[in-house]
């Protein structure tokens, strides 16, 4: 039973990428919950040997672009994402907080990309295979999302200078 | 600077995610050493990185719903399971596992809000203070750079090392020493703490305010604090408490510094 364990280990790394992704922590339960579910059922499509956690971002990735999709087709006006619920506890951490939400605004195809870079660690090569993809494109998705963000992040309003007094 | 490749923007991300071989990546940092700019954004770059890592990696620490654990179990297929793979999938999902709980344990742990903005407070309130000075910044001035960090070393009774922030273009204009948030009454947490002031060629000042922090602290990401018009970085790393301040920069450009900051620190 190695792989139901393996499987059950691996689960934390979903999570936290499902989270990164999906920015709502039901949402992304759920689709953690699908992916494993979806992951049973092709099983048999897994290959000996080769790498599970790869595999198993591939799932989850098919689960959530077909999810997209889905949700892009039932309500073409909705292509926002939703705004991010504010977290008390986090009060000061306001770099992180906008950073939260300038993260579900980049493309999913782009974010994608950058989290498995930056959470998972993942080659540029095993981005690739992850999400069936050429390595170009992993590198100028890459590229192209960490622009945004840091222009995301340099367009925050600054609060006005108080002026010291000497 | 002569490459014999020329520098490429693949090569510029590989270098953000520390993923270039040796020789390639000395180019690269030739390279970037002449384009300030790309430097910055590059830097940026990997403070994404942290930041991503800092927002996202406390969710490997909490605890599993049972809805997951069940369907990652996969119900009755286990005729299916027992025929796939085998062996060689569990030795890579140990290594996988034994790689994220050391990112696990190194994942920030949150520090009491409070102790942390308190010390975001006294910094940007030693800040205020010191920065208009123009003949009296600092106690130690950075001519005796030597002499001053022995002797802040000294009285906070701890290693101390100033690190170099000319590629922000800020140089040391000296240090010295304050009063720590103690309690003589209490006897506690009396040690003096050191505060490193840096100018930039506008007059632009910054100022790096450095504590010693009791045992059993635990290290904590980047923080962010407004007080007044000063902005505050914060973070806990090892035995020091660290707070970088400025009413003279922005934000991103704050976080460049501390990241430099941080990287000298732990090298």
């Amino acid at each position: 039973m190695a792989e139901r364990r393996a499987i059950v280990e691996l689960i934390p790394r979903l999570r936290r990428y499902a989270r990164a992704l999906v920015g709502d922590r039901a949402a992304a339960d759920d689709l953690v919950q699908d992916t494993l579910e979806r992951a049973w059922i092709k099983f048999h499509l897994y290959r000996d040997g080769t790498d599970l956690r790869a595999w198993l971002f591939t799932v989850m990735h098919n689960v959530h672009v077909n999810r997209v999709r889905a949700a892009r087709n039932a309500d073409p006006l909705d292509e926002e994402m939703p705004e991010m619920a504010q977290r008390g506890t986090q009060g000061d951490a306001l770099v992180l907080r906008d950073l939260e939400r300038a993260i579900v605004r980049l493309p999913n195809e782009q974010r994608e990309v950058l989290l498995l870079v930056a959470l998972e660690d993942m080659s540029y090569d095993e981005v690739a295979r992850t999400l069936g993809i050429p390595i170009g494109t992993v590198m100028s998705r890459l590229s192209r999302a960490r622009e945004k963000l840091r222009v995301m992040m340099l367009e925050l309003p600054v609060t006005a200078k108080l002026k010291l007094v000497k | 600077m002569t490459s014999e490749q020329p520098v490429t923007e693949p090569d510029l991300q590989a270098y953000a995610d520390g993923r270039l071989a040796d020789a390639r990546r000395a180019e690269v940092e030739a390279w970037l050493a002449t384009r300030p700019d790309e430097a910055g954004r590059i830097a940026d770059y990997r403070a994404q990185g942290e930041m991503l890592r800092a927002l996202y990696d406390p969710v490997l620490g909490e605890p599993v719903p049972e809805r997951l654990r069940a369907a990652a179990r996969g119900g009755v297929r286990s005729g299916a399971f027992a025929r796939a793979a085998g062996w060689v999938a569990l030795g890579a999902a140990i290594g996988i596992l034994a790689g994220w709980q050391l990112r696990a344990l190194q994942a920030p742990a949150r520090v009491a809000q409070s102790e942390g903005l308190s010390m975001a407070r006294l910094a940007a309130v030693a800040h205020v203070t010191y920065t208009p000075e123009v003949r009296h910044p600092v106690e130690v001035g950075a001519d005796q750079e030597a002499h001053l960090v022995a002797w802040l070393s000294k009285r906070l009774g701890a290693p101390l090392h100033v690190p170099a922030l000319d590629r922000a273009g800020l140089t040391l204009v000296g240090g010295r020493l304050l009063p720590g948030d103690g309690d003589p009454a209490r006897g506690v947490n009396l040690a003096p703490v050191a505060q490193f002031m840096y100018q930039g060629a506008k007059g632009q000042r910054v100022t790096l305010y450095v504590r010693t922090e009791p045992e059993g602290h635990h290290d904590t990401a980047f923080r962010f604090a407004r007080e007044g018009g000063v902005r505050v970085f914060y973070w806990i790393d090892r035995n020091f408490g660290y707070a970088l301040s400025t009413s003279d920069l922005d934000r991103a450009e704050l976080l460049n510094v501390a990241n430099l900051v941080y990287k000298q620190l732990n090298p």
